[in-house]
């Protein structure tokens, strides 16, 4: 196999990594969701949290993007 | 079709010097972050020199985005980190201008630039070292020794919490990055399928309808993302602050 096959292919591998990171946030947001319809006037105060905690699962998936773009571009 | 990179060249307007070998130029990823700190200046200062005490439109924009912020670090950081309240408020403002501004079509998105939002996240990195050790000493090590972990599992909570912390300039400027870069780049394709149907006369017209109504609908996400990374870049500032004012968790 080529190198530059090898390294799309290898990219295309590394970006099965935000699929973990996309099943996260969807947890996140659909728990905060089902907590804010319990108790909508408690959900205002936990905006922070949530953008937070979704920051924080977001970067796990950046991460494996980050590493199909090194593979493409910068290797 | 169109390539979609393209939009994110750089294009060397004039050029300023040599510096140990290396062009400075004015380019147009400096024109527009003019262009942002300009649109700033104006909006707070043209609003807020003569104010009155029943707000106009502009004025409670102003006075908005002043609230918004101040909130956002009271919230996070408690009243001491009000003292950084210049440093988040830039951030927030440039990064949220120059996200809108490189919305519109033909102009330039100067976060889709590593070197741009690495700087910024070093620079809010650095902040957080210096003013962590400046006021707390040797007990902003704290940071990596969480209270209350039996000692067997320690050293590996403390090998966790440094990886993570080296990990945050990295993830901090990549996540910004990454989804202006991954927005861009869907908008131009969508945007792309608009002319390579256009070209094939009357019926490509009409099926050319659906690549331009997505390309509005994913107009207003972007809009969105814009708006929300530019929350989620602040946020994460005043989070990491906020370690350096307390480190103990």
């Amino acid at each position: 196999m080529d190198p530059t096959s090898a390294k799309m292919i290898g990219a295309g591998i590394a970006c099965i990594g935000m699929g973990g990171a996309g099943v996260g946030v969807g947890t996140i947001f659909g728990h905060f969701l089902a907590g804010a319809l319990r108790n909508p006037s408690a959900a205002q105060g936990q905006f922070a949290n949530l953008i937070f905690g979704f920051a924080v699962t977001e970067a796990l998936g950046i991460f494996s993007l980050l590493i199909a773009l090194l593979l493409l571009f910068a290797l | 079709m169109e390539d979609p990179i393209h939009q994110f060249d750089i294009v060397k307007y004039l050029t300023l010097g040599h510096i140990a070998g290396r062009e400075i130029a004015f380019t147009n990823s400096a024109l527009f972050m003019i262009i942002a700190i300009a649109g700033i200046t104006l909006l707070l200062l043209g609003t807020t020199t003569r104010r009155s005490l029943v707000p106009g439109r502009l004025q409670s924009l102003a006075e908005l985005s002043y609230e918004f912020v101040a909130d956002m670090i009271r919230s996070t950081t408690g009243n001491e980190g009000m003292r950084f309240f210049p440093f988040v408020f830039s951030i927030f403002m440039f990064v949220l201008f120059v996200n809108l501004i490189g919305l519109i079509p033909y102009s330039f998105a100067v976060t889709t630039h590593i070197i741009i939002t690495a700087s910024l996240a070093l620079m809010v990195f650095f902040t957080v070292i210096i003013y962590g050790v400046y006021r707390n000493g040797a007990r902003f090590l704290k940071l990596f020794v969480p209270s209350g972990i039996p000692l067997y599992i320690l050293p590996l909570v403390s090998a966790i919490e440094v990886m993570s912390f080296i990990t945050r300039p990295l993830s901090h400027s990549v996540r910004l990055f990454a989804n202006m870069l991954a927005g861009h780049i869907t908008l131009k394709v969508f945007a792309g399928f608009i002319g390579l149907l256009g070209a094939w006369g009357v019926l490509g017209w009409i099926g050319a309808v659906l690549p331009f109504s997505m390309t509005v609908a994913l107009t207003a996400l972007e809009l969105l993302v814009a708006v929300l990374q530019a929350y989620v870049f602040a946020i994460l500032t005043c989070i990491y602050l906020s370690d350096a004012i307390h480190p103990g968790h």
